[in-house]
């Protein structure tokens, strides 16, 4: 006779989020994003036809328009121009930062994952005592001793996020190594070495592919706050942190100084953010 | 109206139709645009049930019978849509209820209990305040008067010491107590319908036992149950009426005597045969009979005389070192003799000590004192090294074989890695034998590029199967192999099992907390109790003549149907289905 309809609505913002992540469209928008941050570290004179360094100050300070689509700043260079010359330095700081953190990551994770009791110990309780710093203080220490390069960024940032990985790297091998698959092979007369090289490697780092594109956005963000204090790669280099320190004193008259190459930060790490889920979310739904 | 129903289920002289379901359909829908689909999961289900009555839902995984239990007390879960003609409940028309009117009514006319206490406690508030909660939220009594009837409560469900126990969380108390706590938090209100799905699946034999009472008891006083299982024995020591589900629909429907011991459809007698118990051994408890397996003996197996033993435990202890300092022997002196060919079953609830037992047999765990030999040569106290030549004589296969295998490989990897690299030198003759394994365990070919995800529960297990027939062993170690199928899947993994043994004249340390599989399976059995072998013996011994207290009370906590198949006549009952109260 009369026909009811039970609806049960799960948590809104979580519903919204997986609809938003199921559209196709988000991974290619953030593949474009990459893509184009990707010819502007290698060729920049495709995007652009002007030169970074030209000093015109007769434009100095204007506002975005046509022809200067991002503004222009207070020697009248067009800071489109820099932010797309900026992206080199940028990414490499990006791409070393993280690389390096991983690589002491996965040695000290590892090590600690699989040494036993003593290594375990001791890496965990020094990497309690780099925890207890944020990242940011550790980074500026570093670099206020070594002096800002481009090295001593990636250093810098490399070492300050690496505790981090470091323990998610251990939390992985150790669950791993104590999963049930690797005491069936052990079961099987498997040796040490073989049941490492076949299930806790490959397993223990199979969580890392969304981490690293993830570390990457992370890593050129902490840099910029680098930069941003002045602890940075020197202007008149267009890196974007250093682009972000210079626009610093112009703030209250030129917004665009501080916002355009914000954004062009913005973009590179959420892009990187969305493909890694993406990669994630392939490499796991061929399995499931 | 209310006032009416609450007298009648006090009294239980008129007994009041709690439950009226008709036409219920209940679908879920998944995936978005091109990709959604309709899944319907429950099919033109009729239910009823009056005060002071069972109905118990059985079927297996995916039948339906859980989703059906979670649409009456409205949490059909996301994405779902429910269809009815008539939906009532204790009086109300649960159908166009909203979740405000929902929360009114769980727990106060409707209890609910899960299978997992775990989960469904919250971890860090004492099980004591979790019942006042449920008689806060329905604005009972005052705090004080509250807590006492929290107390009264779990004394009520048989918590020994319920003053102590009210002041522990869930992780304090043991798999037994937490149920019997959310038990007593979904009778907090006494509810005039109890929804209980599996709610003795995860407990002890002997725990489970004292559940069933307890649910009995609640009948006599007048409360309906819907007992949702998946074990037609547990339902027949509660149930007055059984609906059997498979597929999302009821295929049989009617008074528990007549459906349990007068099936009409094929899927009830099929379920009712695929029961291992005393009475089914030797025989196959699957339909399709036996799977034919192609032994092909490519090496000869080392001839001993009958009755030698392959593997042999000599006094084997076990102790571990709590947080809290305590040294608890696990296992106490545990002896124990594997002949070849032969099954010896071990038996014993959880904490018995059986599976550390298992692990020492297998050599993943060095006992403390006493030792394993194989083949008369040590198997424990010797180098990894040494043990690694010999560790394809002895293999395992576990409970849950999704955890045992590398989620990055599909079967056909498992399998290969599982072969013995020197027995099996090109690579086609792997593949060869790869698929060979298959065929035995009754894996198909386009299984083998499967990842075990993919593939069902006894397909797994199978998989499981075939790796650890790989290294061609002597001995398989089968823990708790069996427990988490479904009855007929387990049914025909028994079998095949069976069969592989009289093939392959493999020996099986079978380890289960299930008397009935131990029954069917064992030719010997080891009861543990406590770390202890308390009992051992020829399994005709065990069973039937059981000499240690323990041996007996665990014999007399299995719920049973009671009866043989073929022989299913109850004497008594013939043609007489009523509806007793649950003195069993």
């Amino acid at each position: 006779m009369s026909t009811s309809t039970l609806n049960t609505s799960a948590n809104v913002p979580a519903v919204a989020w997986q609809r938003l992540r199921e559209v196709p469209l988000l991974p290619a928008v953030a593949a474009a994003v990459v893509l184009f941050f990707v010819v502007a570290a290698l060729a920049p004179h495709l995007l652009t036809s002007r030169d970074p360094f030209a000093i015109d100050l007769p434009n100095a300070l204007q506002a975005p328009s046509l022809a200067h689509p991002f503004g222009t700043d207070q020697s009248g260079r067009d800071l489109y121009t820099r932010v797309v010359y900026g992206t080199r330095e940028s990414l490499l700081i990006g791409l070393g930062a993280t690389g390096l953190s991983m690589a002491i990551a996965v040695v000290l994770g590892v090590v600690s994952g699989l040494g036993g009791k003593i290594f375990d110990g001791l890496i965990n309780r020094s990497l309690e005592v780099l925890f207890a710093f944020p990242v940011l203080l550790l980074a500026m220490l570093f670099v206020t001793v070594y002096g800002p390069s481009v090295t001593t960024q990636i250093v810098a940032v490399g070492l300050g996020t690496a505790p981090g990985y470091a323990r998610m790297i251990r939390g992985q091998v150790l669950a791993v190594k104590n999963s049930g698959y690797v005491e069936a092979a052990h079961a099987l007369g498997h040796s040490r070495w073989t049941v490492l090289r076949q299930h806790v490697f490959p397993n223990a780092m199979r969580p890392l592919v969304a981490v690293v594109t993830l570390g990457i956005g992370q890593s050129i963000v902490w840099a910029s706050g680098l930069a941003f204090l002045g602890l940075g790669v020197a202007p008149p280099s267009p890196e974007w942190g250093a682009l972000l320190d210079a626009g610093r004193m112009f703030i209250t008259r030129a917004w665009w100084l501080e916002v355009m190459p914000g954004l062009a930060i913005v973009a590179i790490a959420l892009a990187a953010t969305v493909l890694g889920h993406h990669l994630q979310k392939k490499l796991e739904g061929a399995r499931s | 109206m209310t006032a009416t129903l609450e007298h009648t289920a006090i009294t239980g002289t008129l007994r009041q139709e709690l439950l009226k379901v008709r036409n219920l359909n209940v679908s879920f829908s998944t995936g978005r645009g091109r990709d959604a689909r309709l899944t319907h999961v429950v099919k033109d289900v009729d239910l009823r049930l009056a005060a002071g009555e069972c109905l118990a839902i059985v079927g297996e995984s995916g039948s339906g019978k859980s989703v059906t239990a979670r649409t009456l007390v409205g949490l059909p879960g996301a994405n779902a849509s429910v269809q009815a003609e008539r939906l009532e409940l204790a009086g109300h028309r649960i159908g166009t209820l909203g979740e405000r009117q929902w929360r009114r009514l769980r727990g106060k006319d409707i209890g609910f209990v899960l299978q997992d206490a775990l989960v469904s406690l919250d971890p860090l508030r004492p099980v004591g305040k979790e019942i006042e909660e449920a008689l806060r939220l329905h604005g009972w009594g005052t705090t004080r008067s509250r807590a006492a009837r929290a107390v009264e409560l779990l004394a009520s469900v048989g918590v020994p010491q319920p003053e102590l126990r009210a002041g522990q969380r869930p992780d304090e108390l043991s798999g037994g107590l937490r149920q019997r706590a959310l038990i007593a938090s979904a009778i907090a209100l006494d509810p005039k319908i109890l929804i209980a799905d599996e709610p003795t699946t995860a407990l002890d034999v002997t725990v489970q036992a004292q559940i069933l009472e307890l649910l009995g008891r609640m009948k006599e006083r007048g409360t309906g149950i819907v007992l949702i299982s998946h074990d037609l024995s547990v339902v027949a020591t509660l149930a007055d009426h059984v609906a059997v589900m498979q597929g999302g629909a009821i295929v049989e429907q009617g008074p528990a005597r007549q459906v349990l011991y007068h099936p009409q459809h094929d899927y009830t007698r099929a379920l009712l045969d695929a029961i291992p118990s005393e009475h089914t051994k030797g025989t196959p408890l699957s339909k399709d009979g036996r799977a034919r397996i192609t032994a092909t003996s490519r090496r000869p197996r080392t001839t001993r005389p009958a009755d030698a033993p392959v593997l042999r435990a000599e006094g084997l202890v076990k102790s571990y070192q709590g947080h809290d300092g305590v040294v608890r022997t696990v296992v106490d002196g545990v002896s124990f003799e594997l002949r070849a060919g032969e099954t010896l079953g071990i038996v014993g609830e959880s904490g018995s000590g059986k599976s550390t037992t298992a692990k020492m047999a297998l050599a993943m765990l060095e006992p403390d004192a006493g030792r394993v030999l194989l083949d008369g040569a040590a198997w424990t106290g010797i180098s990894t090294a040494a043990r690694r030549s010999r560790r394809r004589s002895v293999t395992v296969v576990y409970q849950d074989p999704l955890s045992s295998f590398d989620p990055r490989w599909n079967a056909e990897r498992i399998l290969l890695d599982a072969l013995a690299r020197q027995d099996y030198p090109g690579e086609a003759e792997r593949a060869a034998q790869v698929r060979e394994l298959a065929g035995q365990v009754g894996l198909q070919v386009e299984h083998l590029a499967k990842h075990p995800l993919q593939l069902s529960g006894g397909q797994r297990q199978r998989l499981a199967i075939a790796r650890a027939l790989a290294p061609e062993p002597e001995v398989i170690v089968l823990d708790e192999a069996v427990s988490a199928l479904d009855v007929s899947v387990q049914a025909q993994v028994l079998d095949l099992l069976t069969d592989l043994q009289q093939e392959l004249g493999l020996s099986y340390l079978f380890i289960s907390h299930d008397l009935g599989v131990i029954h069917h399976m064992s030719d010997r059995v080891l009861v543990m109790k406590d770390g202890r072998a308390v009992e051992q013996g020829s399994a005709e011994d065990v069973f039937n003549h059981p000499r240690h207290p323990y041996t007996r009370e665990l014999l007399a906590s299995l719920p049973q149907l009671g009866l043989a198949p073929g022989q299913r006549n109850p004497p008594a009952a013939a043609g007489t289905p009523t509806t007793e109260g649950a003195h069993s």
